[in-house]
């Protein structure tokens, strides 16, 4: 389904570039850089959070309405600011308003619903158009200037007239002052009400009506501090079990918990690890299994996992290894020393399925991403760039040298830029659309049988 | 506020010297020789993480992630150092600078003792955190953050903070005191090499003398007594 050098069948892809937004210049403003991408449930929102506490959703226009060369094309349809720096006056700390995370509710009426979280607060936002507006008030003019009553010598019935559509945003809820920790993950459960906010070292599960008060269903945080040695890096509810949760660690584990069990889940129901493999272990196997990103399949029968060279997806009735492993970079696996000396191996990229859950992908270095076909086992390595990119060209795919005679077209692992890393991409949950996040641009690519 | 900015700054600028740096790692040679980790850890291997925790700590806020596995990676780097000597299990002990000694070598104390402090620093003033949830939770199903203690009563009045203070009475609140940020080690120029830079000392300061100025009010209004005279320590 990636790339078929064989004639192949009728589900190729080939992936086009459909449009990017975002500032053109090489000097990124802080502010600017994206921290999470995510489409709604219909795939009809596109919504991204930056480092500056903005939250840019974007629509995607109705075939009907649109000229014959633009197809599906997505705008801006609202920005607001979501949350603002605040100071800890308790601990003398800043608290970013970086966007960690954004999730969206299932639509249940006109208005749309997300979750968007920073490092300690989380909020609900309601999402509503306004397109007609009152007219014909007794008391007041048409200005809002008061009427003297007085004056008043006939009533009338004020009548809802047409304007222009204004998207507003209003938060309806405010969930704060429950994680000590940094969050980093949010994540709304299959009922639809309540959802779960994850930090370092604690998990907390909320009802979406009630801000005052959360329940803590993981704790992992040692009565001695100096006994840490692991932290949550990542949770997220099951699809379809509303009991039923995943937690990763920085140690490269996966627990499952089923909140039926009891009401604090420290012991885990499951527990996926795979064993170290003994050729391949150094100074920094700890660092490299630490999973940046967990995410279930749409059937909720498997879920992937992302560390830091791999993406691995486990059968969730097996916990003693993964069912299928992608090697994202592995050509940077004996460039380990030089990424821990500049950090990058700190690195946390995020990982998504595709509708069917036959295709996985995931960012890389240099405004590379990685696609995965699991039945074809093909994989195909695109770049999100300004350079060569035509709307309705297909892609070229990239290859990275790893050792010896560089071909051509290929890049040498030396050559790779390390700031330009591509952390955040999400797929469209029915259609061949995905949305790749560089630091401060969102690349949006079709499939050119769209 | 100026001192996070200052600092965040800084490490944004460290960052970009970081990614700027030579890669002389990549000279290794063979990648095969790179991939197999040397029986011993080089020096350099050693300082660099070191470095990379010194770091972390200086955070206003340390990132809990980063932190950890640079202590993990350090300590297994050290272990791979000094082949000789078998890990012991860490104890559990309530003197702290012992337990942290017992986990990296006896030159590292003034680190283990910062690492250790620093743990405990984010335990304590995570404690103090925890307060304004205490009221606000009416014993629901689930288990409540926090958990609040069985009589509050007219503690209520004093304010939040008071109730978790109070938790496990009078002596705990000494227990939970860490006093080894007051340790010369700390602060003495041999330890690392890497003298905290001014800028950084208040802000590290500023956390232990906000609670402590808290705890000393508490200590008056509560038990009536004077404030416990407290030998000031270094950099105050």
């Amino acid at each position: 389904m990636a790339i078929m050098k064989d004639s192949g069948g009728g589900n190729d892809i080939q992936w086009c570039f459909s449009q990017v937004k975002g500032a053109v210049d090489d000097d990124v403003a802080e502010a600017d850089i994206i921290s999470t991408v995510e489409f709604n449930h219909s795939g009809e929102l596109l919504a991204t959070g930056d480092k500056g506490g903005r939250v840019v959703i974007f629509q995607q226009e109705q075939e009907n309405k649109i000229q014959s060369h633009s197809r599906g094309e997505y705008n801006v349809y609202s920005t607001f600011q979501s949350h603002e720096p605040e100071f800890d006056y308790l601990k003398s700390l800043e608290i970013e308003e970086k966007i960690n995370k954004i999730r969206w509710l299932p639509q249940k009426n006109a208005a749309q619903f997300l979750l968007s979280t920073n490092d300690k607060t989380i909020k609900l936002w309601k999402i509503s158009e306004r397109d007609k507006r009152p007219e014909g008030y007794n008391l007041k003019e048409e200005d809002g200037r008061y009427r003297d009553p007085t004056t008043v010598t006939t009533l009338r019935v004020p009548v809802f007239r047409p304007m222009d559509l204004m998207v507003e945003a209003s938060p309806r809820r405010i969930f704060a002052n429950a994680h000590t920790y940094h969050i980093n993950s949010i994540s709304i459960n299959s009922d639809y009400e309540t959802y779960l906010s994850a930090d370092d070292l604690r998990i907390n599960l909320w009802h979406l009506e009630i801000t005052d008060r959360s329940f803590n269903i993981v704790d992992i945080k040692p009565a001695n501090m100096e006994e840490l040695t692991e932290v949550i890096t990542a949770a997220e509810f099951h699809p379809n079990s509303c009991n039923t949760f995943v937690y990763s660690s920085s140690k490269g584990t996966i627990r499952l918990c089923d909140m039926r069990a009891s009401a604090l889940c420290d012991r885990h129901s499951k527990l996926f690890e795979e064993p170290e493999d003994p050729s391949n272990r150094s100074f920094f196997s700890e660092i490299i299994s630490s999973i940046s990103d967990v995410k279930f399949s749409h059937s909720g029968r498997y879920m992937m996992t992302r560390d830091y060279l791999s993406v691995k997806i486990w059968d969730l009735n097996m916990e003693n290894r993964p069912v299928e492993t992608y090697q994202v970079h592995e050509y940077l696996r004996s460039k380990l020393c030089s990424l821990y000396e500049n950090d990058c191996i700190f690195d946390k990229f995020e990982c998504c399925w595709n509708g069917s859950d036959s295709v996985v992908m995931t960012g890389s270095y240099n405004n590379f991403f990685r696609m995965f076909d699991r039945n074809t086992k093909r994989d195909i390595t695109l770049e999100a760039s300004r350079e060569n990119n035509k709307p309705r060209t297909v892609l070229k795919p990239r290859k990275v040298c790893a050792s010896g005679k560089r071909k051509k077209d290929e890049i040498s692992v030396d050559s790779l830029d390390f700031n330009k890393k591509i952390l955040h991409t999400a797929w469209h949950p029915k259609e061949n659309i995905i949305a790749v996040a560089t630091t401060n641009n969102l690349y949006i690519f079709q499939d050119k049988g769209n | 506020m100026m001192l996070s900015k200052g600092l965040k700054r800084k490490r944004e600028e460290e960052e970009k010297e970081a990614l700027a740096v030579d890669s002389w790692w990549l000279d290794q040679g063979h990648p095969a020789a790179a991939q197999t980790p040397p029986p011993v850890a080089s020096s350099s291997l050693f300082d660099l993480s070191v470095l990379k925790l010194h770091h972390s700590l200086r955070q206003s806020e340390p990132d809990l992630r980063h932190l950890v596995l640079v202590v993990n990676t350090l300590r297994r780097i050290q272990a791979s150092m000094v082949p000789a000597t078998a890990l012991p299990p860490v104890p559990i002990q309530p003197t702290v600078p012992t337990v942290a000694d017992s986990l990296l070598s006896s030159s590292d104390a003034g680190l283990s003792a910062s690492v250790a402090s620093l743990l405990e620093d984010l335990s304590h003033i995570e404690d103090l955190n925890q307060a304004p949830q205490l009221q606000a939770d009416e014993g629901p199903p689930g288990r409540s953050v926090g958990g609040a203690p069985p009589n509050l009563g007219a503690l209520d009045l004093l304010g939040p903070a008071t109730s978790c203070l109070l938790e496990d009475g009078l002596e705990g609140l000494f227990e939970d005191i860490d006093t080894s940020m007051y340790d010369s080690e700390l602060w003495a120029p041999a330890s690392e090499g890497l003298k905290p830079s001014p800028e950084n000392g208040p802000a590290k300061d500023e956390t232990p003398e906000l609670d402590e100025a808290e705890l000393d009010y508490l200590m008056d209004v509560l038990v009536g007594t004077q404030a416990l005279e407290r030998p000031p320590g270094p950099g105050r």
